[in-house]
């Protein structure tokens, strides 16, 4: 069957409405974009859409209470929520350093999970 | 009475502008530089920003708000520069002395050689955009709910409509969701998104969230708790247009109506503003209209991309390097206006007082506008430029300019920043830069 997808260019401020067409999984036609860049944005959506993950994770001990995380490539886009769902049950221990591995290969993803920052640990907490 | 101290450079903030500018200042040489910061850490608003898209200008590459905050503190931690934290700067004068409090210290009076102001901005709130209603808990600006979500683990509300489609606002929008909460909608009175694409496809369609553009809050509901708002549709004078109410449950009214730099300093120390930007007034060195104080980054303008406002902090710290070391002749000749011309909302620098040096000029266009090329102008003669395909107000543009342009602006006239219809051809003007994203 033949469908018509709908996406909005986001490399340049072009802002172009892309239109992708299809049949039966097979890309006929890209209309709307202004370049290359709009018509391989267009298949990437259509086909593999994928976004980085950032959210928190609870952090004991440490000068603030959460972590903020970042995935270390984009993972597909169906997976975000779940990913960021499991996340939070994460908890860990201060101090942590920036760049520490969270979670290794989220949801069999291949992206691991990493801190974005440096989160030291309270004074008053003591060393273990 | 406690003891002067007399620094080289006082920088006032510790965000990106704050940090950029302390460090370029010691990289050129200053020995004595202090940053004075009102929060508990350095970074400025970035810890707080955790979704990617930061640096791809600075960096190449994208970075979370948080990670673009660690490259600068790392290096900041790697030098003598003295920080003191939660410290809050009360008092500010035009011979650059300033008045701090901390709770270790008591007040502190600095009387730094130079000066970098590096506040940055602050969010509009209900009150300066006068929603009628009652005064209840649950109405919170969006930068603040970023807050209490993303550093203090609070979820402000479940059920949240959003006002003002700005960057923030559609961050907030998919944070408010992955959280759990129930994002109804997004508001937003022009007819046009107020932030990036990017963000309005990423954090808005991702998660099926309805944008109603031409359309305001015009009433908020609830006497302890925010139970319900109005949203109205408006005409084309901005007006709410009677019989389009609708009454929309909520528990939350998120604000993302706009950004105001942080001057209350700036004026203490007699600097002068510019009342298109609500910043100072500055030159190509990023010196403000009092000898030796200097600014960066947000409390000039709101810029939308932290790249440029890392540029103008390392503008603003070698240029006030070299105040302290090399000293300057007052010049002889009065400062060269930079006027915006045929679409451009405002300039920064406004003014050029040396031609010694390449110049980056940032502006917001008027409206949004195809195939164009934004030129400075000296009388009718485009000297920088490059084409772009598209500009739009969101996007803040940037043409730069080298000492070979600059040199015989004097003699030739008036100097604007303008944007004209593109008619093709080669002629000066490079290509058009990366498209960054907040």
């Amino acid at each position: 069957m033949r469908k018509t997808h709908s996406f909005t260019c986001i490399n340049c401020p072009l802002s172009c409405s892309l239109e992708l067409v299809e049949e039966d999984g097979e890309i006929l036609e890209v209309k709307g974009n202004d370049c290359e860049i709009g018509r391989r944005y267009a298949e990437e959506e259509f086909r593999d859409p994928r976004r980085m993950v950032t959210t928190t994770v609870k952090v004991r001990n440490g000068i603030l209470p959460l972590l903020p995380v970042v995935s270390t490539k984009p993972i597909p886009k169906p997976l975000v929520k779940e990913a960021v769902r499991s996340l939070a049950g994460v908890v860990l221990e201060a101090p942590v350093e920036d760049g520490q591995v969270i979670v290794a290969d989220i949801l069999n993803t291949g992206a691991d999970i990493v801190a974005s920052r440096r989160l030291d640990r309270l004074h008053s907490a003591g060393n273990d | 009475m406690h003891k002067v101290r007399k620094p080289d450079l006082a920088v006032i903030g510790a965000g990106p502008a704050g940090l950029g500018a302390a460090l370029a200042a010691y990289e050129a040489g200053l020995k004595d530089v202090m940053i004075i910061e009102r929060d508990v850490e350095l970074g400025g608003i970035l810890p707080q920003c955790i979704h990617d898209g930061f640096g791809s200008i600075v960096f190449k590459e994208t970075l979370t708000g948080p990670q673009y905050a660690q490259r600068f503190i790392d290096r900041v931690e790697k030098t003598d520069i003295e920080v003191k934290l939660n410290t809050m700067v009360l008092d500010l004068k035009p011979d650059r002395s300033i008045t701090a409090v901390n709770a270790r210290e008591g007040i502190l009076e600095i009387r730094p050689r130079s000066l970098v102001l590096a506040m940055g901005c602050r969010e509009r709130t209900r009150h300066q955009i006068l929603i009628p209603g009652y005064r209840p808990a649950g109405v919170i600006c969006a930068g603040a709910a970023q807050r209490d979500i993303n550093i203090e683990g609070l979820l402000p509300g479940r059920r949240v409509v959003i006002l003002g489609s700005g960057d923030i606002g559609l961050i907030m929008a998919r944070r408010f969701t992955l959280e759990g909460a129930e994002v109804e909608g997004v508001y937003e009175i022009m007819d046009h998104p107020g932030g990036l694409t990017r963000n309005v496809v990423q954090c808005l369609h991702d998660f099926d969230i309805p944008l109603h553009l031409s359309h305001t809050v015009t009433f908020i509901h609830g006497r302890k708790r925010v139970e319900a708002v109005t949203v109205s549709r408006v005409g084309e004078d901005l007006k709410p247009v009677r019989g389009t109410e609708r009454v929309v449950p909520c528990d939350t009214l998120v604000l993302s109506v706009g950004l105001i730099p942080e001057n209350e300093l700036s004026k203490k120390a007699g600097v002068a503003l510019d009342p298109a930007t609500a910043g100072p007034v500055v030159d190509e060195r990023m010196e403000t209209s009092v000898d030796g104080i200097f600014a960066c980054g947000n409390v000039m303008n709101v810029f939308d991309l932290v790249d440029y406002v890392t540029h103008t902090a390392e503008v603003a710290g070698r240029a006030a390097a070299e105040y302290v070391l090399v000293g300057r002749k007052r010049e002889r000749e009065a400062p060269l206006r930079v006027e915006p011309g045929r679409n451009v909302k405002f300039v920064v620098p406004q003014i050029l007082r040396g031609l010694d040096r390449e110049v980056s000029f940032y502006f917001r266009v008027r409206h949004p506008e195809r195939a164009v090329r934004p030129n400075l102008v000296v009388g009718e003669k485009a000297l920088a430029g490059r084409r772009a395909k598209m500009v739009r107000p969101p996007e803040m543009v940037r043409v730069k300019a080298g000492p070979e342009e600059l040199k015989s602006l004097r003699e030739r006239g008036e100097v604007r920043i303008e944007v004209m219809p593109d008619t093709g051809g080669g002629g000066e003007g490079g290509e058009e830069e990366g498209d960054g994203a907040k």
